[in-house]
C-alpha cells in the first residue's frame, strides 16, 4: 500500500514538472505581450515587466486592421458552424440508422478521405474556385462545409447516434412518423451533446486554419486573423512584443471556447480512438 | 374440390405479393431517405475529393498554369521531378525525416503521459487541460510564439540553457538542429495524442492486471503482457494519423523557416505549395501530389498489412 502511494506521488510530481513546461511557453508569450520594444531586449532576460504595457493590445488594433480581421474571421466562422453541425447530423443519422444500398462503401469511402493529404486534392478544387470566381472571396472557405463536414465529424455523429436505442425510432415508425420526424423530433434532440463536440471542434478548426485563407485570399480587406498576424509578422517583425500581444489576441480566445466547451472537447477526442 | 384449391391459392397469392411488395416499398422508402440524409456527404466525397483526385491525376501530365493553353505532356512532369528537381529529393529527405522523427517522440511522450495520468493521480482533470492546451493554439499564433523562444540571443529557451550553465544552440537557424527543434514544438502538443491513449487505457481490463499480480508479475510484467497488447489498436490509429499528418507539415516551413536554414526545413507541401501558388507550375505541382499521395498511401497500406502481427483487437468487448 505505502509503496501504491510513492509511486503515486512520483507519477504526480512527474506530471506536474510536464505541465509546468507545457505552460512556460504560454506565460512567455503573455509576458512578452505587456513589455516595452527596449525591455523585451534587455539581457539577461527579465521574468516580468517592470510595468504592464497593456497598450500594446491597442496599438495592434491601430497599425493594422485587426479588429476587420477578427469579423471576417467570424464571418466566415458563422456558416461553417451551422453547416457542418447540421449537414454532419443528417449524414450520422444516415449512415447509424437507415439501410440503403451502398452504404457500408460510401461510408467506408468517407472515412478513408480522412487519410488523404489534402495537398493532392487542393489545385484542382483550387482551379475549380478560380473558374467560377471564387477567389478573395468567403465561399471557398465556407461552402465546402455543407458537405457533411468531412470523414471525422460523419464518424463521430454516427457514434452518438448509434448509442441511442433503436427502439425509440422503430416504435415511432410503427406510429406512423416519417424519417424527416423521428429525425428532427425524436433523435436530434438526443444527439445535442455530439452537435456541440462537432461546434466546438468546427470553431477550433475555422479560427485556426491558416492554409486556405492563403490560398483564397489576396486582398487585406478580406484577411482573417491567422493572415493578420502573418501580415504583422512581415512588416513588424522586430517588434516582437506587438506579435506576442498579436498572437495572444489569437490564442485567448482559442482557449477561452476550450474552457467552456472542455467536457465536450475531451469527449470528442476520447470516442476517437476506441473505435479508430 | 379442384376448383376450390384453385380459388385458396388464387386468395392466397396476392396477399402474400401484396405483403412482400408493402416490405419491398417500406424498404425502399428507407433507401430513398438513407440517400437523402447521406447526401451531402456523398456528393461531397464526389465533389471534394474523387473529383478533384481525378482532375489533379489528369493534371499531373500537363504542362497547366494558370494562364494560358496548357499541353499533354505524357510523363514529363514526373521524368523532370525524378531527374532535375533539386529540391524534390532534399524535401523528401526532409520530410520524412521530419515525419518520422515527430511520429515517434510526439508517441512516446504522449503514451508516458497518458501512463502517468492514469495511475489515477490526484488533480487528472486539471492535467488532461494543462496538456490539451496547446493543441488549441492555432498552428500561426504558436509558430510565432516558438520562432521567439527559439530566438538565439533573447530566446527563452537558451536563457534556459545558459542559466543551466549549457552551450546555447541555434535552434531552427542551424541546418542541424532545425528539425529536431521543430519535432520539439510537436512534442509540446502531443496532449491531443495522449488523450486519445489515455481513453485507450481506461479500457485495459482490470482483472487481468490483477491477474499478474496474483501470478507474482511486476509493473514491467503488467504493461508489457496486458496493458501494450489492449492499447495496440489506438497506438495504430495514433501512428497512421500522425505519420500522415506529418507528411503534410507546412505551416512552420511557411511562417518559421521560410524553407531554410540551405533547405533543412524545405517540407514536401512547401514545395507542392511553391511550385503552384507561386511559380504557377499547376500541371507540375500536380504531378508531385500525387508523388505525396502515393508514398502516403504505400506507408499506410504497409502499416495495415503489418497490423495483423501486432494490433489486437479485444474479442471480448
Amino acid at each position: 500500500m505505502k509503496a501504491k502511494t510513492i509511486k503515486k506521488n512520483i507519477a504526480l510530481i512527474i506530471l506536474i514538472i510536464g505541465a509546468l513546461i507545457s505552460f512556460i511557453p504560454f506565460f512567455w508569450l503573455i509576458r512578452s505581450s505587456l513589455m516595452t520594444n527596449v525591455e523585451i531586449f534587455e539581457f539577461p532576460p527579465k521574468l516580468l515587466p517592470e510595468d504592464f504595457i497593456w497598450s500594446n493590445y491597442t496599438e495592434i488594433f491601430s497599425i493594422i486592421n485587426f479588429g476587420l480581421y477578427v469579423k471576417n474571421t467570424l464571418y466566415i466562422l458563422i456558416p461553417c458552424l451551422i453547416g457542418t453541425v447540421f449537414t454532419s447530423c443528417l449524414c450520422g443519422y444516415a449512415f447509424a440508422r437507415l439501410r440503403f444500398p451502398g452504404r457500408n462503401i460510401w461510408f467506408g469511402a468517407i472515412i478513408a478521405t480522412m487519410m488523404l493529404p489534402p495537398a493532392v486534392t487542393l489545385i484542382p478544387t483550387f482551379m475549380m474556385w478560380s473558374k467560377l470566381g471564387g477567389i478573395n472571396t468567403y465561399w471557398p472557405l465556407v461552402f465546402p462545409s455543407f458537405f457533411g463536414g468531412g470523414g471525422f465529424f460523419i464518424f463521430l455523429m454516427r457514434q452518438f447516434f448509434l448509442n441511442i436505442p433503436k427502439e425509440l425510432d422503430e416504435s415511432a415508425l410503427i406510429d406512423g412518423a416519417s424519417y424527416f420526424q423521428i429525425f428532427t423530433k425524436i433523435l436530434l434532440p438526443l444527439v445535442k451533446p455530439a452537435m456541440l463536440v462537432i461546434g466546438f471542434f468546427t470553431f477550433t478548426n475555422v479560427w485556426n486554419d491558416f492554409f486556405g485563407p492563403l490560398i483564397y485570399l489576396n486582398d487585406e480587406s478580406k484577411f482573417t486573423l491567422a493572415l493578420g498576424l502573418l501580415q504583422l509578422k512581415g512588416s513588424y517583425s522586430s517588434d516582437w512584443n506587438l506579435m506576442m500581444a498579436a498572437a495572444a489576441v489569437m490564442v485567448i480566445p482559442a482557449v477561452l471556447i476550450f474552457f467552456i466547451g472542455q467536457r465536450y472537447f475531451i469527449e470528442g477526442i476520447s470516442l476517437t480512438g476506441i473505435k479508430g | 374440390m379442384n376448383l376450390e384449391k384453385e380459388i385458396k391459392v388464387g386468395t392466397g397469392v396476392p396477399k402474400a405479393i401484396t405483403k412482400k411488395t408493402k416490405i419491398r416499398s417500406l424498404h425502399r422508402k428507407e433507401a430513398i431517405a438513407g440517400y437523402i440524409f447521406a447526401l451531402p456527404a456523398i456528393l461531397g466525397l464526389l465533389l471534394w475529393t474523387i473529383g478533384p483526385m481525378i482532375a489533379s491525376l489528369i493534371m499531373s501530365f500537363t504542362n497547366w498554369k494558370i494562364i494560358g493553353a496548357s499541353e499533354w505532356v505524357g510523363f514529363q512532369n514526373y521524368v523532370n521531378i525524378f531527374t532535375n528537381d533539386i529540391y524534390f529529393k532534399k524535401s523528401l529527405w526532409v520530410t520524412f525525416y521530419f515525419a518520422f522523427g515527430s511520429t515517434l517522440f510526439t508517441l512516446l511522450s504522449a503514451l508516458i503521459v497518458a501512463l502517468l495520468m492514469n495511475m489515477n493521480v490526484k488533480g487528472q482533470s486539471v492535467f488532461r487541460t494543462m496538456y490539451y492546451l496547446p493543441v488549441i493554439v492555432p498552428a500561426v499564433a504558436s509558430n510565432i510564439l516558438w520562432l521567439w523562444l527559439f530566438n538565439p540571443d533573447f530566446g527563452l529557451l537558451n536563457t534556459i540553457l545558459d542559466f543551466l550553465g549549457l552551450p546555447t544552440l541555434m535552434w531552427i537557424y542551424d541546418e542541424s538542429t532545425a528539425i529536431p527543434s521543430l519535432i520539439l514544438l510537436s512534442i509540446w502538443s502531443c496532449g491531443g495524442t495522449a488523450l486519445i491513449f489515455l481513453a485507450g487505457l481506461q479500457d485495459v481490463p482490470k482483472q487481468l492486471l490483477e491477474a499478474v499480480d496474483i501470478d507474482g508479475g511486476n509493473v514491467w510484467h503488467k504493461f508489457r503482457y496486458v496493458t501494450i497488447p489492449t492499447i495496440t489498436p489506438v497506438i495504430f490509429f495514433n501512428l497512421i494519423m500522425g505519420l500522415i499528418g506529418s507528411f503534410q507539415a507546412f505551416t512552420q516551413a511557411y511562417v518559421m523557416t521560410e524553407g531554410g536554414p540551405n533547405n533543412a526545413t524545405f517540407f514536401y507541401v512547401y514545395l507542392i505549395f511553391r511550385e503552384a501558388f507561386l511559380q504557377n507550375n499547376m500541371g507540375y505541382a500536380s504531378a508531385l501530389a500525387w508523388i505525396l499521395f502515393i508514398i502516403i498511401a504505400l506507408f499506410t497500406l504497409f502499416i495495415f498489412r503489418s497490423s495483423k502481427d501486432w494490433v489486437h483487437y479485444g474479442g471480448a468487448k
